[in-house]
């Protein structure tokens, strides 16, 4: 009979502090952010698809199309062609395509690239109607960075 | 013989009283459906609907033109015409009782004598929807909800009646008008038992949270209500809330003494703010408890109306039988 | 199973189908439950709808570049499976990882743990009706997921272990926001008991549903905290330590009961211990290196098998790789804890109400692709 009422009791006042915590939160602010009305700033630590960098020195990109990053890549996404030229001391590159559709953001390019080519870009916004929207051509992108 | 011109102040009354029963039952249900979406919001300290309107005012209104305009798909094997009439049988009585409750002093449709038995008998033809709703879908699941609501509202509405059978004691009649005009202290504060328990009766009746086992979303992927889906949906969301609505306003009339405030001008018309507001807090009640508490078990449920809220609405009723004697 | 109904001498049984679309069974599974009235008969799980064929893959890449695959099998707990295969090619090729690194594997494995336990606490009492709770604990994992991107790059898949430490070394704003961080989840506990753990009706639904014990565990092979409730304290940072955990001090959570009450509470209390381990790894941190010198590029495993353990937030992981001498491995073989955890659920839900198999299932904590791999 004891344990009856003291089951009641407890349980109704475990209910009522209940309500008190989202009383409280009712009255807390929002911790949400409208979207896309308002964006926050993305880490530029963020992976996103990679580019190749331009160099402040010489103004183009640093690769030396020697294949490490075609090579290492666990999901066969970058695919790059380069080709002897006279006068010029080793390969030319002459293209550099990323297909992002395949890409699992595991870095191994960026690290295993020589001479530091290539970095991530922080572009999150990546939705399009068609595949190829995101069939990258990062040396023409290197060329329209500034 | 009366001439058809004395009729007509009677007719022009009945036509007003429907009109403004309309009007309740749709505004009603826009002005609850944006309050609980932004509270809800808000409990989960996200903001509600922003876009539509101003801070999303006009939310319920595209919701309702978008619900108008899905296509009514049928389930293949569904019995047809009790497929089309559950919505129908859910929402159409639903405008009596409005006629019944006292707003304010003159705003009042019909004083019946046994108004609160007229109301109590309305609101049981809910639980023939929900099960021919149920039945009516061929889906397993949709039978399980309707199971479950037929036994949980059958079940909370002894103890209801019961509570309420307290008032009723007290004043000696079952007008509603009889029962506002009777509370000079608020009876609140002469039976807080009876007030909880009815408040929790209130809750399973309504089919809300934490007693939703019906519309179990996430056991039964929406219950009895799997199989509707626009207009159908609509209406049943519409009865629903017209029926918190009648729930918390008889709430108010038994309990928080109908109209009685603080006196505005004109305060035979005027006075239906007060009972709103009166409506509405006990709302934002309902609103606060669904968005915090989980769901009970179903056993658990029964349990607690044959083994708490029985006993005590009977010892209740013993109890205001010997005061009132006296 | 036998589904056909109209074979039973009684023939009022049916089949309820919890099929691969519903909102609790988290992932693509497919329970068919035999039932009569409300109460089941007979439950059987049917699998593979997320079946991605991870193994397979790791036959024909070279063992460094399965780093991926990991991630993607349990997404809640990424780090700790990268942490577990990194530590499987070190045990095979012989690489020894520097102290710094370590600890930061430690550090960003519990952080990963704690939001995988933050999640499974509000998708369970999302399951069980209330709405409120999965929003406050999403709010302190998005912390945390802050806090991950900054390091790791990702929000949930990450690829952050390397053979031989990690690719990316901490700083200072990292370690701070941590800090803050665990002051802030262990402020938000006592909201979180009174709003939930406190609540009649929560514990009316926990109690007494699904019976663990000690022997059934052993008999499907159960690990993880669902072990723990039944009172065996096997954690395996604790009964085989690997990485810098001996030096850690914590304690594991142990339950009696085995129920799902009891997981919930072995679960909760997990997170305020993890709390503890990230607190002192952070005190210890040393300086130096977070990889390893001499690290070949194409790495070749000497012949032979080669297993590493380690413990997942759902329990023990072990990877078992077969190599050939190349650097591609022969087989690599997963075993993830939510495939024998989920085996418990024929001979767990006879006689269950359908309410309380949804229960039992999320105290399980099972994450689909997991299983399916």
């Amino acid at each position: 009979m004891k344990a009856y009422f003291s089951e009641l009791f407890t349980g109704a006042w475990s209910l009522i502090l209940g309500l008190k915590v989202t009383l409280k939160a009712l009255f807390s602010p929002v911790v949400t952010v409208q979207y896309p009305r308002q964006k926050i700033d993305v880490t530029p630590n963020y992976r996103g698809h990679i580019d190749l960098i331009k160099d402040p020195e010489t103004g183009t990109h640093r690769c030396i199309t020697c294949g490490m990053c075609m090579r290492d890549c666990p999901s066969d996404c970058i695919y790059l062609e380069g080709e002897k030229r006279e006068g010029v001391k080793g390969k030319v590159l002459t293209l550099y395509t990323l297909d992002y559709t395949k890409c699992s953001h595991c870095g191994a390019c960026v690290e295993v690239c020589p001479t530091q080519a290539l970095e991530y870009c922080d572009d999150y916004e990546v939705a399009g109607f068609a595949r190829e929207d995101f069939h990258y051509d990062l040396l023409k992108r290197v060329e329209e960075r500034e | 013989m009366q001439t058809l011109n004395s009729y007509a102040p009677e007719i022009i009354r009945i036509v007003i009283a429907v009109v403004g029963a309309t009007v309740l039952v749709f505004g009603n249900a826009l002005v609850m459906g944006y309050m609980e979406r932004k509270l809800a919001g808000h409990f989960q300290r996200r903001t509600g609907p922003m876009e539509v309107g101003f801070h999303g005012i006009l939310q319920l209104v595209i919701d309702g033109i978008k619900l108008m305009s899905k296509q009514l798909v049928i389930p293949a094997k569904a019995d047809k015409p009790l497929y089309m009439l559950a919505p129908i049988v859910s929402f159409g009585p639903v405008f009596l009782p409005l006629l019944v409750i006292p707003f304010s002093d003159r705003i009042q449709a019909f004083d019946l004598d046994v108004g609160l038995l007229f109301i109590l008998a309305i609101a049981a033809i809910n639980v023939l929807a929900i099960l021919v709703a149920g039945w009516a879908s061929n889906n397993k699941y949709s039978m399980f909800g309707a199971f479950r609501a037929v036994a949980q509202n059958v079940a909370y509405e002894i103890p209801m009646l019961l509570s309420l059978l307290a008032i009723v004691f007290m004043t000696n009649t079952f007008s509603l008008r009889g029962i506002v005009e009777a509370q000079n202290v608020w009876f609140i504060v002469l039976q807080p038992v009876a007030f909880l328990i009815y408040l929790v009766c209130m809750v399973a009746e309504t089919n809300r949270a934490p007693f939703d086992l019906p519309e179990a979303e996430s056991e039964l992927t929406a219950g009895f209500l799997t199989e509707y889906g626009g207009m159908g949906f609509s209406l049943f969301m519409m009865a629903e809330y017209t029926n918190m609505f009648i729930v918390c306003s008889i709430a108010t009339v038994f309990f928080l003494g109908g109209t009685s405030g603080i006196p505005l001008p004109y305060f035979e018309y005027t006075g239906i703010i007060w009972f709103l507001l009166k409506v509405y807090l006990l709302m934002f009640f309902l609103v606060w408890i669904r968005w915090t508490y989980p769901r009970t078990r179903f056993d658990q449920l029964m349990n607690l109306c044959w083994k708490y809220l029985l006993p005590f609405s009977l010892v209740n009723l013993l109890i205001t039988a010997v005061v009132v004697k006296l | 199973m036998n589904v056909d109904v109209l074979e039973d001498e009684r023939q009022h049984h049916f089949v309820l189908n919890m099929g691969p679309q519903h909102p609790s069974t988290h992932g693509v599974l497919r329970v068919l439950l035999k039932m009569e009235g409300e109460y089941v008969l007979e439950a059987q799980p049917v699998l593979g709808y997320v079946h991605r064929c991870h193994e397979r893959i790791g036959e024909f890449k070279p063992a460094k570049s399965f780093m991926p695959n990991t991630a993607r099998m349990d997404y809640l707990g990424a780090l700790i499976y990268n942490q577990g295969y990194a530590m499987l090619l070190e045990r095979a090729a012989g690489i020894e990882v520097p102290q710094r690194a370590e600890y930061i594997r430690v550090i960003t494995s519990e952080l990963n743990r704690i939001q995988s336990h933050l999640l499974w606490y509000g998708a369970y009492l999302l399951d069980l009706g209330a709405f409120t709770p999965i929003m406050y604990t999403f709010d302190d994992r998005e912390h945390i997921l802050d806090i991950l991107e900054d390091v790791c790059g990702s929000r949930l898949t990450y690829c952050y272990s390397r053979v031989g430490g990690v690719c990316k070394d901490i700083d200072d704003k990292f370690i701070e926001r941590t800090r803050t961080f665990i002051e802030r989840l262990r402020g938000r506990f006592p909201m979180y008991e009174e709003l939930v753990n406190g609540n009649v009706i929560l514990q009316k639904r926990m109690k007494t549903v699904g019976h663990y014990t000690p022997e059934m565990c052993a008999r499907y092979g159960v690990t993880g905290p669902l072990l723990r409730s039944t009172g065996v304290a096997y954690d395996l940072r604790k009964a085989e330590p690997y990485s810098v955990y001996p030096e850690f001090d914590f304690e594991v959570p142990l339950e009696q009961d085995g129920d799902a009450w009891a997981a919930f509470n072995v679960r909760y209390r997990e997170i305020e211990q993890s709390l503890r381990i990230i607190e002192q790894a952070l005190d210890k941190l040393p300086e130096g290196e977070v990889m390893a010198s001499k690290v070949p590029k194409k790495l070749k495993l000497p012949q032979g098998d080669y297993n590493c353990s380690v413990e997942a937030p759902r329990g023990e992981l072990s990877y078992y790789l077969v190599s050939d001498g190349s650097d591609i491995p022969y087989r690599i073989k997963v075993r993830t804890p939510s495939y024998s955890n989920l085996s418990v659920v024929p001979e767990l839900c006879k006689g269950m109400l359908i309410s309380d198999v949804v229960t039992s299932m999320g105290g399980l904590d099972l994450v689909i692709p997991e299983i399916d791999r």
